[in-house]
């Protein structure tokens, strides 16, 4: 597999085979490790960061699920490449910069990605579709047992894996789910929502996780807290809650079918027509619009189009994926030309 | 009242900025409040609260400066450099600050035991603590029994398995 077989691919969660997905884009477990005998990234010479990147590699690589995996060495990937793994949400933005020694690796289906040297050594991820916290944990769980059997984790009894940062001591477990809530927008309930999380011990980011706005009415759920608890009652918890929410969601839909049907159905049909008609389209008014789409898609309005091609959309209309489908740099103008035709290609098929 | 960004929709957030000294009162809707928080958002990294809470082990612990001062054996970084970046040097460090460290993670995680899971490679080092956890309670009763021939023996015992801990 190569970086640009990524891009003919659609992972997982793209096709939309997981429970409650009309609601629950993704769901997505995290666990941050470090090499007991390496001091943490940022602290290590560059001679540490290498060795901890080819010690890794090789335990990573030494797993029957990860052997035919990509693995990639992000300070020899241009600019494009990077924010293109950003964009699939393989690795965060911060793994970007000052790439010199960092690793990412990917597993079929892009269901597993590690970061190698990240603010800790190992970052690794499972993403499933829809709303699987659950599977998404027995899958990373396995991973890093095995990884735990060659590797010597930074660990101590009383605050268990050791991280860079302390807000990820003690299991180095976030867990999180990617909800589409637009109904819970549209009737002004967001605030209320959100709001209640925090005081569950919960936070709310944007579509890119930390420091990121939500946009198209997409919401980032995840745990703060990573010590005192075991890792399956925290996702337990972050279950419930969800439950919640995506029955607050479901019944704010049928309130707004209910009182006001015609309203509706127009601003999502005037989406649709947007998205189908345009000749210029920004990747903020193309997330704003497709997030009607799918509004409409879901409530059945719109039959023309499934869940699928809009979350393909999603993810192709977005800077560096249509710079690689061209195969060329384009300045922000010629990618908004680009993007609207795409889009006008896909929706009219 | 009218959105104060949009001047279209209704305001339904009301903000209120000090900079400078200067109050100044927002009133807006609730798309351009959201604009607004990612905004104030990217001012204001997780790094700077942290640096902020750092402090919070020093002013109360007994042992303050002590822990201040002190610079991590294993890798060098000191408690100044760990207010500075937010990040600790290396797995050493818990041990070098822990003074300082508990009560910051009692801040932000209202514990400081962990519980959950454990590398294989660590079970030994799990099951002898637990393990002279319980010889040292039986030791207690049995001095609380005044049984000292089991408590001679548990004593020895405690004494073999701490040896064999510290090797």
């Amino acid at each position: 597999m190569t970086l640009d077989d990524l891009l003919n691919n659609t992972g997982e969660w793209i096709r939309c085979t997981g429970p409650v997905c009309d609601i629950v884009m993704s769901s997505r477990v995290r666990l941050a490790r470090n090499l007991a005998d390496y001091p943490f990234s940022h602290w290590a010479s560059k001679k540490e960061q290498e060795t901890v990147l080819e010690t890794s590699r090789q335990s990573i690589l030494s797993i029957k699920k990860l052997k035919d995996s990509l693995f990639l060495e992000i300070g020899k990937l241009d600019p494009i490449d990077k924010q293109f793994l950003v964009e699939r949400h393989l690795m965060s933005k911060e793994h970007m910069v000052d790439s010199e020694n960092k690793g990412l690796c990917v597993g079929q289906d892009e269901v597993i990605s590690i970061m190698i040297n990240e603010e800790d050594h190992i970052r690794m991820q499972v993403m499933k579709s829809g709303f699987n916290l659950k599977e998404a944990w027995q899958i990373l769980n396995d991973i890093d047992t095995e990884l735990g059997n060659s590797l010597d984790f930074a660990y101590s009894v009383d605050f268990g894996y050791l991280t860079a940062c302390p807000t990820n001591t003690g299991t180095g477990m976030r867990a999180s789910v990617m909800l589409h809530l637009p109904s819970l927008v549209m009737t002004k309930q967001i605030g209320k929502v959100l709001q209640a999380i925090t005081k569950l011990s919960l936070t709310a980011r944007g579509l890119y996780g930390e420091g990121t706005e939500a946009s198209g009415n997409f919401f980032q759920i995840s745990n703060q807290v990573s010590l005192g608890h075991k890792e399956e009652d925290v996702i337990d918890n972050i279950d419930r809650i969800i439950k919640q929410i995506v029955d607050h969601e479901q019944s704010a839909r049928e309130t707004l079918l209910a009182q006001n049907r015609e309203a509706l159905e127009d601003r999502i049909w005037r989406a649709y027509g947007t998205l189908k008609s345009a000749h210029i389209i920004t990747s903020t008014e193309t997330i704003d619009l497709l997030s009607l789409a799918r509004l409409g898609v879901d409530l059945g309005v719109i039959k023309q189009a499934d869940r699928t091609l809009i979350n393909e959309l999603f993810v192709i209309t977005q800077p560096a994926h249509l710079q690689k489908l061209e195969k060329k740099k384009l300045s922000p103008n010629q990618r908004d030309v680009k993007r609207a035709e795409i889009i006008r290609e896909k929706l009219g098929k | 009242m009218v959105c104060n960004i949009c001047a279209k929709n209704q305001a339904t957030v009301h903000l209120t900025e000090i900079i400078d000294d200067q109050i100044t009162e927002l009133h807006l809707c609730e798309e351009c409040a959201q604009k607004k928080g990612a905004q104030m958002e990217s001012h204001f990294g997780l790094s700077d609260l942290l640096a902020g809470l750092a402090d919070l082990g020093t002013q109360f612990s007994k042992t303050k400066t002590e822990a201040v001062k002190l610079k991590c054996p294993k890798c060098g970084l000191t408690y100044e450099d760990f207010k500075k970046v937010g990040r600790l040097g290396c797995g050493e460090c818990y041990n070098t600050f822990k003074e300082a460290l508990v009560p910051l993670l009692k801040r932000i995680h209202g514990s400081t035991q962990h519980y959950g899971k454990s590398p294989k490679r660590a079970a030994k080092v799990v099951k002898a603590k637990n393990d002279l956890d319980t010889l040292k309670e039986k030791l207690q009763k049995a001095i609380q029994k005044e049984d000292f021939e089991e408590a001679a023996k548990l004593r020895d015992k405690i004494r073999e398995s701490e040896k064999k801990n510290n090797k």
